[in-house]
């Protein structure tokens, strides 16, 4: 019992940092149809403007890093994150919006592919430390090993969950990417600026996913150009598997995804860590292809 | 009946021009360049089978290394077990006789199992309308390699090389490579230039209306699918005989990027555009070879701007013909007569 509470805790905590990630996938896919498939880079991006920040805060390995610093390399990060993602949007998928379904999605790839490199030749490909920018305390409840950090992730996470429900559903920009989101020509003859409601679609997204890239460096103490890749991956798995679209879903999925992941590395082997969520992805679109919480909805020609 | 016996007639003539060429390019050119030639040959396979699926059917694949991978691996593995276990047989045959026998059995298998991969991959995928197939290809690409490095008997992280000191048998050649390639252009086209190529075409224009017009597309969709993984397949066991040995890494998420980026300069939907496609993009890999961290900064940015600026690539959906040329060309010189119409 004491190791699945223990699991529980780790599960927990990855979980919320793949939830946070995949709400960015599943609101741009909600507005614009894409999978936006540079978004892994904007969380790798967001966990290096964190890095930088901490660094240029004069953070100091062995003196404890003041909490107001930690709050604005949170925030410093989530605004760059916001910048990059609103940048994206402007010089990359707007020209190729209304083409083809293919070519926003290769789009998306050749975005992607630039920024990890881009973040190669900046940052090189080795992995960096994270700076701690939270002191670690170890609790024991129970005989399970509960850090101060993990609770701060798990905190962090669902504080910005509960923060986008309440944008999402109690601003009037809010009520714009809703109606965006069910049909795009309609909310534009009701007077939504569709195009300011996909920026703000895009740095909503981008700060999420910088905070989960400052949450991750905090839990697995390094960051490289290349973790995007996988943590994108799973994230996206997440949202899929919560329905696409759906923000309650993709927290959910976030959850679930963190939760088995955890759970096999515990009970069965590690290597089949990666593996399960690509089980999942398969299960899902084999028997709930909606989704968790997403409806089918009727296409009508 | 004349028809076949015309199919058959080229195919003859083919494989005598790739007999003789083979050798007389061996013997004149320098062996790097026979290289990047044998490497256009084996890109120009993957190319115009990942052009099937992308191109013809509009379904975005982004995990042709996988198969690729699958491919390779089953093709060696396949190739040294009938040496190891038929090696009499085989040294009572004459030697280039051997050699070629144990390499087509190897791709055989190996396409079969690059084939089996894709319907594993593809049918929970497709069945779907949406961009479920990429999302699904690009995890499997991940997985596979994660699959092949905990392989222990098959070399895991370290590579496969048969468990021989000089490595995997270095059996493909010029002559094998384009025979492949002429097989699997015939292929290729005489399906898309068909009843199933062009409800294939009708499912990348308008899926909905496809399914309304009688068309099984999930089937047709899987169906295109496997043959594209199975000619990836075909390219990775060729890969796998030109190299000493193959790891894991051979087979990485840039490989199945480059082949996107073949058939997008190349030109979607066309065949020829993506043999074209495949050349360009080989030679200019070469040529950027001493370039290479901006290559890597260039080629992504190459490929946002083609989207943006022509996402039909060099061909679109053109076939190279003669025809095509001259209509080219005619276009090219007829359209400025208002000049010319003066007295």
């Amino acid at each position: 019992m004491q190791v699945f509470f223990q699991h529980l805790v780790y599960g927990l905590s990855s979980g919320s940092v793949y939830a946070l990630i995949a709400l960015g996938y599943t609101m741009v896919y909600g507005v614009l149809g894409l999978i936006n498939f540079a978004h892994s880079e904007v969380f790798m991006m967001g966990a290096y403007a964190g890095l930088y920040c901490a660094l240029g805060l004069g953070y100091q390995p062995d003196t404890p890093f003041p909490l107001v610093n930690a709050l604005v390399v949170l925030l410093f990060a989530m605004m760059a994150a916001a910048a990059l993602g609103v940048t994206i949007e402007r010089l990359a998928y707007r020209p190729v919006r209304h083409a083809p379904r293919l070519t926003p999605l290769i789009t998306a790839i050749g975005v992607s592919l630039l920024l990890q490199n881009l973040g190669i030749l900046f940052f090189s490909a080795t992995p960096k430390p994270f700076p701690r920018i939270v002191a670690e305390t170890v609790f024991h409840v129970g005989g399970v090993v509960v850090t101060n950090v993990k609770l701060v992730i798990f905190g962090v996470s669902i504080a910005l969950m509960l923060g986008l429900q309440w944008f999402v559903f109690r601003t009037w920009t809010g009520k714009a990417m809703r109606a965006t989101s069910v049909n795009p020509a309609a909310a534009r003859l009701m007077g939504v600026n569709v195009n300011r409601v996909i920026g703000s679609t895009f740095a909503l997204g981008s700060a999420l996913a910088a905070a989960g890239g400052i949450l991750f460096g905090l839990d697995q103490t390094t960051v490289s150009p290349q973790m995007g890749v996988m943590i994108g991956l799973k994230a996206f798995v997440a949202a899929v598997l919560g329905g696409i679209g759906n923000i309650p879903g993709a927290v959910i999925g976030g959850i679930v995804i963190g939760l088995a992941e955890e759970f096999t590395s515990g009970y069965l082997s590690s290597e089949y860590r990666d593996a399960i969520t690509f089980v999942i992805l398969i299960a899902v679109l084999l028997f709930r292809p909606q989704g968790l919480l997403g409806v089918v909805r009727q296409e009508k020609v | 009946m004349p028809a076949l016996a015309k199919r058959v007639g080229i195919a003859v003539l083919i494989i005598g021009v790739l007999a003789g060429v083979g050798p007389l390019l061996e013997s004149v050119l320098t062996e790097y360049a026979m290289r990047i030639i044998i490497l256009c040959g084996i890109s120009i396979i993957l190319a115009v089978g990942l052009n099937l699926i992308n191109g013809t059917t509009g379904q975005f694949s982004i995990g042709h290394a996988g198969f690729m991978a699958v491919g390779a691996y089953g093709t060696a593995y396949t190739v040294i077990m009938l040496e190891d276990h038929a090696g009499a047989f085989l040294s009572s045959l004459p030697e280039e006789v051997a050699h070629g026998g144990v390499l087509i059995a190897g791709l055989s298998v190996g396409a079969l199992v690059a084939g089996v991969a894709g319907l594993l991959v593809g049918a929970p995928s497709l069945r779907l309308r949406g961009d479920y197939l990429a999302i699904v290809t690009l995890g499997f690409g991940e997985i596979i390699r994660l699959v092949f490095n905990n392989a222990s008997a098959l070399g895991g992280p370290t590579g496969y090389d048969g468990g021989r000191p000089a490595g995997l048998p270095a059996y493909t050649n010029f002559f094998w490579v384009y025979a492949c390639a002429a097989a699997v252009i015939a292929v290729v086209a005489s399906l898309t230039f068909s009843r199933f190529g062009r409800a294939l075409s009708a499912i990348r224009e308008d899926e909905l209306a496809a399914e309304a017009m009688g068309i099984p597309t999930t089937r047709l969709k899987v169906t295109a699918f496997i043959i594209s993984a199975m000619t990836a397949g075909v390219a990775g066991g060729l890969f796998a005989h030109l190299q000493s040995s193959i790891r894991p890494d051979d087979f990485k998420f840039d490989k199945s990027i480059d082949v996107i980026v073949m058939i997008i300069v190349g030109g979607l939907g066309s065949i020829s555009g993506a043999a074209l496609g495949a050349v360009v993009v080989v030679v200019a890999l070469e040529l950027l070879r001493d370039a290479q961290e901006y290559r890597l900064i260039l080629y992504p940015l190459l490929l946002i701007l083609l989207m943006i600026l022509r996402p039909k690539g060099i061909l679109g959906r053109h076939e190279l013909s003669i025809s095509y040329l001259r209509n080219l060309f005619s276009k090219k010189t007829a359209t400025p007569p208002t000049t010319t119409e003066a007295p």
